[in-house]
């Protein structure tokens, strides 16, 4: 469908990669871990090497759960929008098909949260 | 000689020359000029003298009533003034509710003032048109009203220094403003179903009646009389939303189908912001009056469901979201307190734990769900802070393009898992919390593709003071947009336990009632 608008209304898109300063948008969940309220946003750049995002960015947002030292990260999950997905550590963002905007979430095997609730 | 004393005239005949005698037909501009909204939005009326009204008010008994609410009002803020009123409310947590209603609540009376103003103008009928200038003028009303009784708190308490500049900028304060900006950008009848009926008539009474019931709970007499002095008005404008969804449908029976989809669609949107209400309904208020699933079930399910049953007969049906909002009603409070217990440090107001008791009070009002869900989380969380390890996430969470929340809600029917929903438009990515607000957008994508995402404008650099220099050595991102938002840094927001607010009230109220001396903070 379309807007129902009074005149001429073109799209103006506020969040268009353009506008990121070179970096692209990226979401990560953790599977099962709901004392982070939300999936959380980061802006790197295209070229970032996936490997980085798990050594150097995940820590400083999630280390506060004592399950994030737990994580056997060569046993971890990973989904894009849902679907399975394997990341190549070692190459970037976008060599490993990651757009702007686009979810990734992880599930840590054995890992429940807080109580085994998901929290 | 003679003289002929002419009568003066009644109420009713004042007030059909107002609304029928005193419009005319323009000769030299068409009238579809004169009126240019009033055909887009597909909605037909054919006669719109078929209106009727649903209170027969002129302006000199108008202007005479509210004089009177406001001279009332006023006596009432001076005596709380004078009395310091402010330190008999429950505790001090309590003020955080008005902090919330003050940058959350009151910036939205204004744009309905602004939006009735403009549908007031642009109705072709003249008592509709009338009937919204009144209610704008209403609006204009409570927004002072708010304003000044909040006023007093701003003395004593911290956040609430600079409410007109936050509701623009912060992130969850996007969430109301982001839902008025939608309607008042709407057509009239849209924004009639929106607001005048969705929100005024469907939901009024899960928003407004909270807070006002919380404070009289909770001792505030001050929001009280506001409270009471506004109600009189949410009656009259509840009256009009009906009445205008019942003229819209009366008039063509190819309005039911659009007047059904902005129903729909506006419900849910209501409902969106009224995560902000559950939060301040289980968590905010030290005296509960009811829980959240309480007040819904009261307030939409028995007399929601009524309305509804009346409205069968135009062919309306309940909204589809409903069944999505039932399965959410155990858990929409909790998730959302633990959003601001997450991000408290980028708050305008204090964020705490819930004490034992007051988990005890969540655990018999919500007996499926809190014990079993979140009551471990809180519990660590309690640990954590005892142990001076009070979580912060530091991390900027998604939102949900169409409502802006947080996408914290989880999948309806599994309570560990989020939901996700997606879209693509024109080449980009779009993410929702629900298939109700990717319906939304996926009706009008060109309106919501131009949301100002608090989180997507931060990284684009456009939440800084021009002073602001991310190429020094030490630039704090998250720091600055404090600076940007005009939040104190260490007072306005963090833990409510430590806060000026804590200590300063303790102190206050202990020379009020006691032989106590000290320094605020």
């Amino acid at each position: 469908m379309s807007v129902h608008a009074f005149k001429p209304y073109p799209a103006r898109v506020m969040d268009g990669q353009d506008k990121f300063h070179g970096n692209q948008v990226l979401y990560v969940g953790w599977v099962d871990h709901l004392m982070f309220c939300a999936p959380l946003a980061f802006a790197l750049a295209p070229d970032f090497p996936f490997g980085d995002l798990i050594k150097n960015v995940l820590p400083g947002a999630y280390s506060y759960h004592p399950d994030f030292a737990q994580i056997d990260w060569s046993a971890v999950q990973w989904y894009k929008s849902g679907v399975p997905f394997t990341p190549r550590l070692e190459e970037s963002l976008v060599q490993n098909g990651l757009g702007h905007k686009d979810l990734i979430t992880f599930v840590s095997p054995g890992l429940t949260g807080i109580k085994g609730t998901c929290s | 000689m003679d003289t002929q004393v002419k009568k003066k005239p009644g109420l009713k005949e004042k007030y059909r020359h107002m609304t029928r005698g005193l419009d005319w037909q323009t000769s030299y501009q068409s009238m579809d000029k004169v009126f240019p909204f009033a055909e887009f939005e597909g909605i037909k009326i054919h006669d719109w003298d078929k209106w009727e009204d649903p209170f027969r008010l002129t302006m000199d008994a108008y202007w005479k009533y509210q004089a009177e609410k406001e001279r009332k009002l006023y006596a009432i803020i001076d005596a709380f003034v004078q009395n310091n009123g402010h330190l008999k409310v429950t505790d001090a947590r309590y003020i955080n509710t008005l902090k919330l209603f003050l940058t959350g609540v009151s910036p939205l009376e204004y744009m309905a003032h602004r939006g009735f103003a403009h549908v007031g103008r642009q109705f072709p009928g003249v008592g509709p048109r009338v009937a919204c200038q009144m209610q704008s003028l209403d609006e204009l009303r409570h927004v002072q009203t708010q304003i000044h009784t909040i006023s007093n708190y701003n003395k004593y308490y911290n956040g609430m220094h600079d409410f007109r500049h936050m509701h623009d900028r912060l992130w969850y304060l996007s969430v109301p403003k982001s839902f008025f900006d939608d309607a008042v950008t709407a057509g009239p009848f849209e924004f009639m179903v929106a607001i005048g009926f969705s929100f005024e008539y469907v939901l009024t009474n899960l928003l407004f009646v909270p807070f006002m019931s919380g404070a009289a709970f909770n001792g505030d007499m001050s929001t009280v009389t506001f409270g009471f002095s506004a109600q009189s008005d949410e009656a009259r404008h509840m009256t009009l939303g009906l009445e205008v969804i019942k003229f819209i449908l009366e008039q063509d029976p190819a309005n039911l189908p659009i007047v059904q989809k902005w129903i729909d669609k506006w419900t849910w949107r209501g409902v969106r912001v009224l995560t902000l209400v559950a939060m301040m309904m289980d968590y905010m208020l030290p005296k509960r009056v009811m829980s959240w699933k309480e007040a819904w079930e009261i307030y939409f399910e028995q007399n929601g469901g009524a309305l509804f049953k009346d409205l069968a007969r135009y062919g309306i049906t309940m909204p589809k979201c409903i069944e999505t909002i039932n399965k959410e009603k155990d858990h929409l409070s909790h998730q959302a307190w633990a959003v601001f217990y997450n991000y408290g440090g980028a708050a305008a107001f204090h964020t705490w734990m819930p004490d034992a008791e007051e988990m005890d009070w969540l655990s018999s009002k919500y007996p499926d769900t809190f014990d079993k869900y979140y009551r471990p989380r809180f519990e660590y969380w309690r640990e954590q802070e005892a142990k001076g390890n009070r979580f912060y996430n530091m991390t900027l969470p998604m939102l949900c393009q169409t409502c802006q929340i947080p996408m914290f809600f989880t999948v309806p029917g599994d309570p560990s898992k989020i939901a996700y929903h997606e879209s693509h438009y024109s080449g980009d990515k779009y993410h929702f919390c629900s298939e109700h607000c990717k319906e939304i957008f996926d009706d009008e994508p060109e309106k919501y593709v131009q949301a100002w995402l608090p989180v997507h404008q931060i990284f684009q650099g456009n939440c800084f003071k021009p002073d602001a220099d991310p190429t020094a050595a030490d630039f704090n991102p998250l720091a600055e947009v404090l600076r940007y938002y005009n939040i104190n840094f260490g007072h306005d927001n963090l833990d409510f336990n430590g806060s000026d607010d804590q200590k300063n009230f303790d102190l206050w109220r202990g020379m009020a009632t006691q032989n106590q001396t000290g320094e605020s903070a």
